[in-house]
């Protein structure tokens, strides 16, 4: 009925290679992509903006970013807090140091700084592997976020330690600080995590993406054929924490306006995001999108039914939503270990064989 | 493909969950609250305070000049990313004051409040220098702040030594942000006038590990340590100085670390602990005996009921009780029950709490008199130190309500207020 295949010919290499190889999923792609770029910016709100769609966008570049470690690449990091405490701090430090240069650039430059220093915590992982990196990377965590603590350069010597994002405009519409409207935050952060998908999709189909595949299904094997691991570490470390370090500036500059370096990238963030793309399905860019949006949309939607419809205590609701969302992670980690990606693939495959299984 | 779909779903989901936004016909009043977490403990008993406070006006009197008041409560965790989903929720809603009881969720809304045109009261705490209402044209922090916290607590100590505390070293036992460091700045220009020594000790989020600063503590021998701790913070702390035998009567927390919660744990350890209050404490007053009358016996007490009477429940029905008069005062400004944020401004930009007002409402001599004007959004920073007394499980003002240093002070708020001035394009004044 959906997946309606006949006469779905492929005439080309290039069509048979295709990122979405069914018509029904091209379709409605591009449908997706008219109504959240044409439709939603005019009837988007403040609550919708900041509770619902900026956190989602944002989370979503972050796992997009570390499921190309971890995902693709096989090396376990527990410093994605940190990384985006990198791109946060380094967008503050653009942004009050060349005020008259765009927003734009400040984001992908933010990025590139937090990709140079990705790669320095990367360097570990030529050694080590597994666990022990993963605790290489926790340091990296802790240590970053200790830095922007301890050194007051950082956050300009100001008395409280916070950083705040002073208003930078776009072609006249106000990005940051507190006058920004709804629709503006939300196109900026969504064009963002466009160009994320489109360049890791295309990254990860490519020579690059082959060799860090390599790597991680055996690193031994990919050296012997020819795969050099330095290269495809390193330049795993580069291009996961380049989105991380953007989704860390948007979170700051963007989402919230003003953080606080303990709390707001703490290890709490590294695990929210390793979550986001167990959950979603590891070396799937959709997994990354979906992991994000389960993580971030089930806690705002239960809280809404609880205490906004059902009129249950604050307190009971919050506990409540610890524990299903909880239960969900374990149900759907048992029932597909592979992720929701997995699970909507095995749902596509279903589809295109309904009402004939056999 | 498979995202959008999902997000798609997740969003005609919450669509359907999503409150339905009535029309308020109500005076409303945000209560972003924190019943969850590691500041569960002191979050609590605010909470309810704060709420049993208009639930009482709502019972016993009909609201506040024939205006019922809707309370929406909001769960933030002491988070800053749940803080703003609150405040973006509530916002809708009418909501005519926000009191977020954190002073990081503060510093997020600050300049989003200003920009929709709803005031903040962030009583003793938040930003120190929107005491400036002539920068912070929307913020309030009566009726004392940080930093007159950290004057008094210097004035205190200085009390105790009769007046010269010089060569002495005095530790700072802090949360590790923008909370904790506050008060930093300050005593360090209290440091340079009375000649003591300043030692900080930066505790992380939560703040369960304190082993190695109290070991530092120990190591050091400061003559006196202040804190400014808050949730399971304060608990820890004031254990570990039990527990390293550090004298108690040396030992001053800020406003924020001066609950039962945090005392009691330290059973009789912690007697003679020292905490700073701009509020009367216990409950010798005649506002609950309508509390019991009108909101506990019938049931409808906030949380389990059970906080009455402590420091942080006092705390929390004094911010509801500042809050609706405030409401009042703007009501009576405008000749209109039904007030808008902006006139809540007014009325709060206007309040004074007098002595026969405060008797008035039930709570004679429960906090200092003050005015708040367009100049001076922070009152005039009064203190008191109370002292526990394990045995009788009590707290008790030792001292009288005393003035902070504003010769140190002031010059900092200026200093402070014009920064963020310049920095965000405010040309300070009073229209």
């Amino acid at each position: 009925m959906l997946y309606r295949e006949a006469g779905d010919f492929k005439t080309s290499y290039q069509a048979d290679n295709q990122t979405f190889p069914i018509r029904f999923d091209r379709v409605g792609l591009r449908v997706v992509l008219v109504l959240a770029l044409g439709v939603v910016p005019f009837f988007i709100n403040d609550y919708w903006a900041n509770a619902v769609a900026l956190p989602f966008l944002i989370y979503a570049i972050a796992a997009i970013g570390l499921n190309i470690l971890v995902g693709f690449c096989g090396q376990v990091s527990l410093g994605t807090g940190g990384f985006m405490a990198v791109g946060a701090y380094a967008t503050y430090k653009l942004m009050t140091a060349f005020p008259e240069v765009s927003i734009i650039i400040h984001v992908l430059l933010a990025g590139g700084i937090t990709a140079g220093v990705g790669v320095l915590f990367g360097l570990p992982s030529l050694r080590i592997k597994g666990f022990y990196l993963a605790v290489a990377t926790l340091a990296a965590q802790f240590f970053l976020v200790w830095l922007f603590n301890r050194v007051p350069w950082f956050y300009n010597y100001s008395a409280s330690g916070q950083i705040s994002a002073p208003e930078r405009e776009v072609l006249g519409y106000a990005v940051t600080g507190p006058n920004a409207e709804a629709w503006v935050t939300y196109l900026f952060c969504l064009l963002f995590l466009i160009f994320a998908a489109v360049v890791a999709r295309n990254l990860t189909r490519g020579t690059m993406g082959r060799s860090w595949m390599g790597i991680r299904d055996m690193d031994i094997a990919a050296e012997i054929i020819g795969v050099n691991p330095l290269s495809a570490k390193l330049s795993a470390f580069a291009v996961s924490s380049f989105f991380i370090g953007i989704a860390g500036s948007l979170f700051f500059a963007v989402y919230l306006g003003a953080v606080e370096v303990g709390e707001a990238f703490g290890i709490n963030k590294s695990f929210l995001v390793l979550f986001m793309i167990i959950i979603g399905g590891l070396g799937r860019i959709g997994g990354s999108l979906m992991g994000a949006a389960f993580l971030v949309l089930l806690p705002v939607l239960l809280k809404n039914v609880l205490v906004g419809s059902l009129g249950w205590p604050t307190d009971l609701a919050a506990h409540l939503e610890f524990m299903i969302v909880g239960a969900l992670i374990v149900t759907f980690l048992v029932a597909e270990p592979h992720g929701l990606a997995q699970l909507w693939r095995v749902a596509k495959e279903k589809l295109r064989l309904w009402p004939f299984p056999h | 493909m498979a995202k959008t779909k999902m997000s798609v779903a997740g969003a005609a989901l919450l669509a359907a969950g999503v409150i339905a936004g009535p029309a308020a016909a109500e005076l409303v009043f945000p209560d972003l609250s924190y019943r969850t977490g590691p500041y569960a403990a002191n979050g609590i008993p605010f909470s309810d305070g704060y709420q049993d406070y208009l639930t009482l006006l709502n019972e016993r009197d009909g609201g506040i000049g024939g205006e019922m008041i809707e309370v929406i409560e909001c769960e933030t965790g002491y988070n800053t990313e749940k803080g703003v989903e609150c405040y973006e929720a509530t916002k809708g809603e009418g909501a005519l004051i926000y009191q977020p009881l954190s002073t990081g969720i503060t510093y997020q809304l600050i300049p989003k409040a200003t920009a929709d045109g709803i005031p903040m009261h962030t009583m003793g705490y938040g930003r120190t220098s929107a005491k400036n209402g002539e920068v912070f044209r929307w913020v309030f922090n009566y009726p004392a702040n940080y930093w007159d916290g950290a004057s008094h607590a210097i004035n205190h100590i200085l009390d105790v030594n009769d007046g010269d505390i010089s060569g002495k070293t005095i530790a700072l036992v802090y949360h590790n942000s923008a909370y904790g460091k506050e008060p930093i700045r300050t005593l360090e220009e209290l440091a340079e006038k009375h000649g003591y020594e300043l030692l900080l000790l930066p505790v992380d989020h939560p703040g369960q590990e304190q082993k190695s600063q109290w070991l530092q503590i120990r190591r050091a021998k400061p003559d006196n340590v202040i804190m400014w701790g808050w949730g399971v913070m304060n608990q820890v702390a004031i254990q570990e100085a039990v527990n390293i035998r550090y004298p108690m009567e040396n030992f001053i927390g800020i406003w924020w670390s001066g609950s039962e919660n945090d005392v009691l744990p330290a059973g009789d350890g912690a007697d003679g602990y020292k905490a700073l209050t701009f509020h009367n404490l216990g409950m010798d007053y005649p506002v609950y005996d309508d509390l019991k009358e009108y909101v506990v016996d019938v049931g409808m007490a906030a949380g389990a009921g059970d906080q009455l009477g402590t420091a942080l429940y006092n705390r929390g029905m004094y911010a509801a009780m500042l809050a609706a008069e405030a409401a009042r005062t703007a009501q009576e400004i405008h000749g209109t029950a039904q007030i808008t944020p902006a006139m809540m401004r007014d009325g709060m930009e206007a309040l004074e709490m007098t002595e026969e007002k405060m008797a008035g409402l039930g709570l004679p001599n429960f906090g200092p008199t003050f005015n708040v004007s367009c100049s001076n959004h922070g009152g005039d920073g009064l203190g008191a130190v109370a002292q526990w007394d394990a045995e009788a499980g009590s707290w008790s003002l030792i001292t009288d309500y005393g003035a902070s240093d504003g010769s140190v002070l002031d010059p900092l708020i200026t200093a402070d207020s014009m920064a963020y001035a310049e920095e965000n394009g405010i040309t300070p004044g009073c229209e």
